[in-house]
């Protein structure tokens, strides 16, 4: 910390000369300023809250040490228990505004599969999910993977309209709708497709999703009436605690927001990550200190304002 | 606005200026300066075609080293353009916290357009290309758009003409006349989702969730008791009672009535927060990443992932 501290002097003098008007404020206008502070401040300090966590997350090279949940460890489970060659299906239904929380857990089971030697079948119900799985396959096959060829080991079956009803399709019809992969090919001329039917030839689903359609309507209309199916997701936290009621027959393992996808990293990273584990694969658990700063300063917050609330002389006069 | 809060914004701008300018100014000094997107050029298989792969500044470097004025690694001018107008509209949005301003409204607009010209294109081509003209006239499709379509995939299959026809009905509504029509395919639209979602709720959630509810309230594991095994089902199970108890209004809530719709309500308070620390977690993660877009990809000030880690050895050594 001091080495940090004397060598990124610059970010520090930055951040106490931003937050000086604020302490002046303080010191002047003492309890009733904090009554009236403007919101903005709280803005700039929750920049900071986060800003500052990276910045040194990514100059020196530590991250939080990690220990996986029971969930994000089935999940793992649920991967590892399959056979090279096992087919399974990625469904990315996320686009860009939720990359922050998904792209970590899109990398890590991408990943995961591919130390499997898994078989995976990317498809989308989201229009710009096409480009998520590109850019995830970009990220992680290609330069990591070179070994693995598209249309024998992996194909990307793009997007198709239609939300739900494209997964009650789907599950009983693969070809119905997809007659083709993302780059035209037709499906009879893909290798991998040779056999496959339908999604119930599926040995997993992996779905990593940022609303609907998404988890909840792969648990709905595929996995529920067909119980053969299994399914673990990857969810943002808004979204996570709709799906915990799932748990465990309809789901069979859940990655809720940032702190699952820095778990399921973990037990990644234990497993096939080396001595020298490439940080390409930490982006979740680079992103648990600035959690943890911003946690702080949120329960900070609640605790100063809910003080401030009760201790209000004027509060049993409103 | 009184004397204090003018003063107080005049600071705080000035303030972040001099940060602002300090961190442009650390950017704009450091050897490798700010962002920049590199391609790596990889000539396709049919011998016309060059597909540019990302590549970094350490394999520009590398290959400049290797082979002077080499066109494999490129600096992409069009890719280094959409960097910046990336961190751009990043800031123009951020800059909606501080006050609502025109650079925040040039980024909205910008991104309802690009999103619904997205949403038309992909459609256009990933739907009603392949799964509606391709299904009706397969040879069109072949020969124009899709060339890999063959094989039972490219057999004519006329029932695709009822969406066809349902689809060209819903785009009546912008004839001046006759906009009943498009009532038509919107009931068939309307019905067939209430129908679908029905099923959907009425076996994945009311009957599943009953079914996930019916627990052992004493559960032995290996033969032994297991204590959180029994005490997490005992939670699940007198949550749900006591919840369900709440939204009962038949009896009035007195009584053992009433103690079990407060226990309910409890339940239900722990439950939102437990969502509020979820949406908190999420927040910071979608700001986090935001931030490390700005300082690693746009500003080069961190490099986490070690990306330009070759570059910084090549410049140190040889400048």
């Amino acid at each position: 910390m001091g080495a940090f501290l004397r060598q990124e002097w610059w970010i520090v003098a930055v951040f106490i000369a931003s937050l000086l008007p604020l302490v002046h404020v303080l010191f002047t206008g003492r309890v009733s300023a904090l009554r009236s502070l403007d919101r903005r401040w709280i803005f700039l300090l929750m920049f900071w809250a986060v800003l500052l966590p990276i910045y040194y997350v990514s100059s020196t090279g530590n991250v939080l040490p990690e220990v996986p949940g029971a969930l994000a460890q089935a999940t793992f489970d649920e991967i590892e228990k399959l056979s090279p060659g096992d087919p399974v299906l990625m469904a990315f239904d996320y686009d860009p505004p939720t990359t922050g929380e998904m792209a970590p857990m899109a990398t890590a089971f991408v990943r995961h599969a591919a130390e499997k030697r898994l078989r995976m079948y990317f498809m989308t119900l989201w229009p710009p999910g096409a480009q998520m799985i590109d850019d995830t396959i970009a990220r992680v096959l290609k330069p990591d993977f070179p070994q693995l060829v598209y249309g024998r080991d992996y194909v990307n079956l793009g997007y198709k309209s239609g939300q739900e009803a494209v997964i009650k399709v789907v599950v009983t019809n693969l070809r119905e709708l997809y007659t083709t992969d993302v780059l035209g090919t037709g499906v009879q001329n893909i290798p991998m497709m040779d056999g496959i039917t339908s999604i119930q030839q599926m040995k997993l689903i992996i779905n990593v999703a940022s609303g609907t359609p998404g988890t909840k309507e792969w648990v709905q209309y595929a996995v529920t009436p067909y119980p053969n199916l299994r399914i673990v997701a990857g969810v943002t936290g808004v979204s996570a605690p709709l799906y915990y009621p799932y748990i465990p027959r309809q789901l069979n393992g859940l990655l809720g927001a940032i702190k699952g996808a820095a778990e399921y990293e973990q037990l990644v990273l234990n497993r096939y990550g080396g001595p020298n584990p490439n940080p390409k694969y930490m982006e979740g658990l680079r992103r648990m200190a600035p959690q943890l700063v911003g946690h702080l300063l949120i329960i900070g917050l609640i605790i100063v304002a809910n003080v401030l609330y009760f201790t209000d002389p004027a509060r049993g006069r409103r | 606005m009184t004397a204090g809060v003018k003063r107080e914004t005049l600071i705080w701008g000035v303030v972040m200026l001099l940060g602002a300018v300090g961190l442009l100014g650390h950017a704009l000094s450091s050897p490798l300066g700010v962002g920049r997107e590199y391609v790596r050029a990889v000539p396709l298989a049919n011998g016309q075609w060059t597909q540019y792969d990302p590549a970094t500044y350490g394999e520009y470097l590398g290959a400049e080293r290797a082979q002077p004025g080499q066109q494999v690694v490129q600096l992409s001018v069009p890719r280094t353009i959409g960097l910046w107008f990336a961190a751009f509209c990043t800031l123009a949005i951020f800059s909606f916290l501080y006050a609502d301003n025109p650079f925040y409204r040039v980024a909205e607009h910008i991104f309802v357009g690009v999103s619904a010209a997205y949403w038309m294109v992909i459609a256009f081509w990933d739907v009603i290309v392949p799964n509606v003209i391709g299904k009706i006239w397969p040879g069109l499709v072949q020969g124009w758009a899709m060339p890999g379509l063959s094989g039972p995939e490219a057999e004519r299959n006329l029932v695709y003409v009822v969406p066809l026809v349902l689809g060209i009905m819903l785009l009546w509504r912008l004839m001046p006349v006759g906009g009943w029509i498009a009532r038509w395919p919107l009931a068939v639209i309307v019905g067939t989702t209430a129908g679908l979602r029905l099923i959907g709720f009425l076996h994945g959630d009311f009957l599943g969730q009953i079914r996930n509810t019916i627990l052992p309230l004493v559960v032995f594991t290996g033969g032994a008791f297991d204590f959180w095994g029994s005490l997490s089902n005992v939670i699940i199970v007198v949550g749900v009672l006591c919840c369900l108890t709440y939204f009962f209004f038949s009896f009035e809530h007195t009584g053992v009535v009433g103690k079990a719709a407060r226990v309910g309500i409890w339940m239900l308070m722990i439950t939102f927060g437990a969502a509020f620390g979820y949406t908190v977690m999420g927040r910071i993660a979608l700001l986090g990443a935001r931030i490390e877009f700005l300082l690693d990809n746009w500003l080069w000030l961190i490099d986490p992932t070690g990306k330009r880690a070759i570059a910084t050895v090549i410049v140190s050594l040889f400048g």
